[in-house]
């Protein structure tokens, strides 16, 4: 094996594309080709979307056309077209374009709505169904609230683009391209005006824009540095109040809290007057051609109802301006976000093939195994050992010795970078993943639950278990006592990862969850630290049973838990600088010998 | 409201000058239809070009007064908004610092976080559009019905018709649009939870190999959000064509009524052409207005989550100490019956009458099982909370009658969950004493056996911690805590579990310079290790909230069978 292995290659790219966070979008085309492509289930009500925007701008533009006519022929010129029967007439055919135009709009709001959420169930599914696939350095490597930020903010701002830029953008477009084109048949003169004006709309627009997006880029730093703060000082809150630090705290916030003001005044002014700059714009617009249309109309005869007409054009232009200048930012939020899911979507994930064990017996074979999170900097180095099945083989050691990094490579979380470690005579690397994990049950310091009942919770060891299982391995963990006095028994209902529990009755159940489980291999990661002495002595019995027919690696800080152990193991900077029985240690007199009698203490 | 009055008063005028310049936009809005009416009946009636003319560079110019009001509104209301919501940060913050443990524990760190922050934001941004719609939508709405009815009083009666079951059919719409909603934000959190877990347990699931399990969860709840996304949004996709239909058949009705006078000679043709004009006026300022009303109630709901914080009664206060002047002096510390829980309401004490003595200089060790109440019970020296039963003296004076600053800066206290900050190790140090030099400091980090390691680093004391200290190891972390408060110079230390990461040889270099050098100093000792409290003056054993015994090692070893048992565990079978 090189030494640096798919993983870690994976991980390094996972480090380098999160590492910039950047609002533009770096890869715009296949994005978007991308985003197209979760659509695709729903391409027919796309299509029919994008059909309804189509008539019901056309029926927009044309109701409103209809009026000069209708003023034109049957108001003014009422006597010579037919009366009062054909203004009725032209009434309601225009009353039923208007009909069609809003049924239009209806069933596009409609079949977007499908398609989007349709979209965003996809994107979130496939990230989530990815992400499950994902080698554990991944998720040791980004922090948590970065990936959830990607479910809620990216997904989010993908699914509102999806649902309402694309077609405002589409029908804006439609909108200014089909009034440009009824201007220039009612009057092309006077579609000069407003020809020149445009420009002068779009530029002040897009000046306003670069403009508000430079101040608001400079909100966002001074939020973030205002939010640091606030994060800090909160969760430090207790330090803050015992030494009497609450004024200078004031103080720091102070400087960031008004700094962020100034900031937010200008970025939120600048964003603000986009729309009275250019709405009245466009009444300058509609001003000059309501002058120059009564102009036209008493020098070149233009008609009243034209003007009419004509003016409700002008009026009308600057809004889609106005909209497409403004659904641009959110275009490039929403490709930003998007590649923020693909950049996961895309990372290499576990290879999990290979053999399948069976009758797995639980010999654990390490042969100079050398690893390292980092390249160059290896956690362990040269360790060799051998667990036969039911023995027990025990890691001592300070912090950073090495102790876990044992655990991540049994598991395979992370692939060795020299050296073999082999299941019952195979190398863990040629068996499939999940088969290999499955014949491995762990305990962990990090106790996390999951909503649910505490019997869900201790089942997740083996999902088939019946009811009485559950409550066996409940009092093997000594857990079963604790959990009839919860108001509803193995019923309650733990939220918020448990937080109603202990620390300790939590690592409670979770040996339960692990004395469910049937795997021939245990690994126990200080699965009894937050257990007080007395308790962890009473539990003892019944861990004694957990372990008796498996093998098993315990790592544990009290070394009390791991006398009995079959084999223990010192480590220190990586290394086994001492192994053997608990007495063989102490006869040592070394390393041990000095942690057993308090001359030395673990880190 | 009342509350917040304050926060408005100081800029009241960016309140009246902001809406004051949106009215000029509405008065132009309103002007423009009817001038560009003037142009059709009279100018082009009249053939007269240059009323046109005037009458057209008149609306030029009001359109210009236009942009000019909007701009200043939007200075306005930005700097009114802005401000609003740092003041109220400000106080916000300020509150929080005055806040005892017990109002932290209330309501939880991230939820504070998030008052803080997205709250106060929504509620800027509401202010911001509240105060640039709330007359501009109104304004337009009432001028423009109010020309309509100058033009035309019988052609206005259509409005008289449409606004109101307009109004009543938008109302509909909201109401049925909140409760599905608020289903949707419940399926949002759900989600939100089930992928947090998700993440949190990765090793879990992986170890139990339960991929295709929590892919089912995670498929539940997401299909879970697409059905409720697609239920609220149906609702609010009829919003806009309802409006659209509204506006549609006045334009219908006004044309034909309004077509019907013009024809009658009751009407002329520019006033058929303003009152379309108004006709989109009232139906765009109505839906700024709903808009606002749905915005409101996201924001509501920020404005209790603020006000609950502002509202929150702070339990413990020195307002009616006694001795506010007086300083801990020696640090002789007595507890006398002390009773003490957490909740009111629970039956449980935590602590139950709890007596004992030290004498100002003694070293006092506490030792017990996990959940047995010593840090509760040193917080109370600090007076971190109230005791509910008893009393508890420094210097035979009761804690409440300290100031809280006197009474805690006399004492010295390494948490056990303790926190370093972002910044350098000198600024984190001089959190103990903020004019210290850096002689001082140096020699604070020695005596707690933190000045070696520190001058290992490549920056020495100028080091950049990260933030809560995540760029040094535990026990560097607990060693830089207790220079921390030595710099403080207390009568009283108390470390709270507080080298249990640091080696017994360092650890035992910090207590011979604690009983050496700071002898004059009380020191309370909080420990697991048996051999860290066996040389102390007096040795407190603690089990579910009591006291079992009070005295030397080698007292408690024969009158103590808790202190033997957990001796024994530790210590006697290793000479076994």
């Amino acid at each position: 094996m090189p030494p640096m292995g798919g993983v870690t290659g994976a991980m390094k790219g996972t480090g380098g594309s999160m590492g910039k966070k950047k609002e533009r979008p770096k890869n715009t085309k296949n994005t978007i080709i991308r985003l197209f492509s979760y659509m695709k289930e729903t391409k027919l009500q796309l299509a029919g979307a994008l059909c309804c925007v189509l008539a019901s701008t056309v029926s927009t533009l044309a109701a409103s056309y209809m009026l000069r006519p209708v003023i034109n022929n049957y108001i003014i010129g009422f006597n010579e077209n037919g009366g009062i029967k054909s203004l009725a007439m032209a009434l309601v055919v225009m009353a039923s374009v208007y009909l069609l135009g809003v049924l239009a709009t209806y069933f596009q709001a409609k079949l977007m709505l499908k398609v989007s959420q349709r979209a965003m169930f996809s994107l979130r599914r496939d990230l989530f169904v990815h992400m499950q696939k994902l080698p554990v350095s991944f998720f040791d490597m980004n922090s948590k609230g970065d990936l959830m930020s990607r479910y809620t903010n990216d997904v989010d701002v993908v699914g509102e683009m999806l649902n309402s830029t694309a077609v405002q953008l589409f029908s804006g477009i439609m909108t200014l391209v089909g009034t440009f084109a009824m201007m220039i048949y009612t009057n092309i003169w006077l579609s000069l005006i407003t020809f020149v004006m445009a420009p002068v709309i779009i530029y002040s627009g897009r000046f306003l824009v670069s403009r508000s997006r430079k101040y608001y880029a400079a909100q966002q730093k001074s939020l973030g540095a205002l939010n640091g703060c606030i994060e800090e000082t909160i969760s430090g809150q207790r330090v803050v109040k015992v030494f009497c630090h609450e004024k200078q705290a004031v103080e720091d916030f102070k400087k960031y809290n008004y700094d962020l003001k100034d900031k937010q005044i200008k970025a939120q002014f600048f964003g603000g007057i986009m729309g009275p700059v250019v709405g009245n714009l466009g009444q300058v617009n509609y001003s000059l051609t309501a002058m120059i249309g009564g102009i036209l109309c008493v020098l070149k005869g233009f008609d009243i109802g034209g003007l009419t007409i004509f003016v409700t054009y002008a009026r009308q232009f600057s809004r889609p301006i106005n909209e497409i200048t403004m659904q641009m930012n959110t275009i490039f939020s929403a490709l930003a976000g998007a590649e923020r899911v693909f950049d996961i979507c895309d990372m290499e994930v576990e290879d999990v093939t290979g053999d399948i064990p069976d009758n797995v017996k639980g010999e654990i074979v390490m042969d100079d195994v050398t690893f390292g999170y980092r390249k160059d900097t290896p956690v362990l180095k040269h360790i060799s050992l051998v667990a036969k099945k039911g023995q027990k083989i025990a890691f001592v050691g300070s912090t950073g010795a090495g102790k876990t990094t044992i655990t991540n490579l049994l598991t395979r979380f992370y692939e060795i970078w020299d050296g073999g470690i082999t299941l019952d005579g195979r190398d863990i690397r040629t068996l499939n993943m999940e088969e290999l994990r499955k014949n491995i049950a762990l305990v962990l310091q990090d106790t996390h639950l999951f909503t649910g009942t505490v019997m869900e919770n201790i089942r997740y060891g083996r999902l088939d278990a019946s009811d009485e299982e559950v409550i066996a391995a409940a009092k093997t963990a000594n857990a079963d006592y604790f959990i009839r006095h919860l108001s509803e028994g193995y019923d309650t209902v733990l939220e918020g990862d448990g937080s109603n529990l202990s620390q300790g009755q939590r690592q409670l159940l979770n040996i339960a969850r692990a004395a469910l489980s049937k795997a021939p291999v245990l690994i126990m990661d200080e699965a009894t630290s937050s257990v007080d002495t007395i308790t962890e002595r009473q539990i003892q019995d019944g861990m004694d049973r957990l372990m008796s027919d498996r093998t098993t690696f315990v790592i544990a800080h009290r070394l009390s838990t791991i006398r009995n152990a079959d084999a223990i193991m010192v480590l220190e900077n990586g290394e086994i600088i001492e192994w053997g029985t608990h007495e063989q240690l102490l006869a040592m007199k070394g390393r041990y010998y000095e942690l057993y009698t308090g001359k030395a203490e673990l880190d | 409201m009342k509350l917040f009055l304050k926060y408005i008063k100081p800029y009241v005028y960016y309140y009246i000058l902001g809406p004051i310049f949106m009215l000029v936009e509405v008065a132009g809005e309103i002007i423009l239809p009817w001038l560009l009416s003037k142009i059709i009946n009279v100018g082009a009636a009249n053939h007269d070009v240059g009323y046109i003319t005037r009458i057209g560079l008149v609306m030029v110019l009001v359109a210009v007064c236009m942009a000019v009001g909007g701009v200043l509104g939007a200075w306005f209301a930005a700097n009114a908004a802005m401000n609003f919501g740092a003041d109220l940060r400000m106080d916000l913050f300020e509150k929080i610092q005055k806040f005892s443990f017990n109002n932290i524990d209330k309501f939880s760190t991230g939820s504070l976080i998030t008052r803080l922050t997205n709250d106060i934001t929504q509620i800027q941004n509401m202010i911001m559009q509240t105060l640039r719609a709330c007359l501009r939508s109104p304004g337009i709405l009432i001028g423009a019905i109010t020309m309509a009815f100058v033009i035309s009083p019988s052609l206005a009666i259509v409005f008289i018709i449409v606004v109101p079951v307009l109004v009543i059919s938008i109302i509909i719409i909201m109401k049925k649009a909140f409760p599905r909603f608020k289903a949707l934000q419940n399926s949002i959190d759900c989600l939100n939870s089930c992928v947090q877990e998700g993440l949190v347990n990765i090793r879990l699931i992986k170890s139990f190999v339960r991929k295709d399990y929590e892919e089912k969860r995670f498929d539940e709840h997401n299909k879970d959000l697409f059905d409720k996304n697609i239920h609220a949004m149906n609702i609010m996709i009829k919003y806009q064509p309802v409006m659209t239909l509204a506006l549609n058949a006045t334009t219908v009705a006004v044309v034909w009524f309004g077509g019907n006078m013009i024809i009658g000679g009751k009407m002329q043709v520019g006033d058929l052409t303003a009152f379309i004009n108004y006709i989109v006026q009232i139906m765009g300022s109505l839906t700024m207005l709903s808009i606002v009303f749905l915005n409101w109630a996201r924001a509501v709901a920020s404005f209790r989550r603020v006000r609950e914080v502002l509202e929150e009664e702070i339990d413990l206060t020195d307002d009616n100490a006694l001795y506010k002047e007086r300083k801990v002096e020696d640090g002789n510390i007595s507890f006398k019956n002390v009773s003490f829980r957490y909740y009111k309401n629970s039956e449980e004490n935590v602590l139950s009458n709890i007596s004992f003595d030290v004498k100002a200089g003694q070293t006092l060790a506490i030792i017990g099982p996990t959940g047995s109440g010593k840090t509760t019970l040193v917080s109370l020296i600090s007076r971190l909370y109230d005791v509910d039963a008893g009393e508890v003296c420094v210097d035979g004076v009761n804690v409440k009658e300290y100031s809280l600053d006197n009474l805690r800066n006399g004492i010295g206290m390494v948490l056990q969950k303790n926190t370093l900050f972002s910044g350098d190790i000198y600024e984190n140090l001089r959190w103990g004493n903020e004019n210290a030099d850096e002689k001082t400091i140096a020699q604070a980090a020695a005596d707690a056996q933190a000045d070696k390691f520190i001058r290992g680093f490549r920056e020495g004391y100028n080091t950049q911690l990260g933030q809560g200290g995540s760029n040094v190891s535990g026990g560097q972390k607990q060693r830089l805590c207790i220079a921390r408060a030595l710099l403080k110079h207390p009568k009283i230390l108390i470390l709270d579990d507080s080298t249990s990461a640091v080696d017994t040889a360092t650890e035992k270099y910090i207590r011979d310079v604690l009983y050496g050098k700071y002898s004059d100093m009380t020191k309370i000792i909080i420990a697991q290790r048996i051999t860290s409290v066996m040389e102390a003056d007096e040795i407190l054993v603690m089990d579910n909230g009591c006291v079992k015994g009070f005295g030397t090692h080698e007292e408690l070893l024969k009158t103590c069978p808790l202190y033997k048992e957990i001796f024994d565990i530790q210590i006697s079978k290793e000479v076994g």
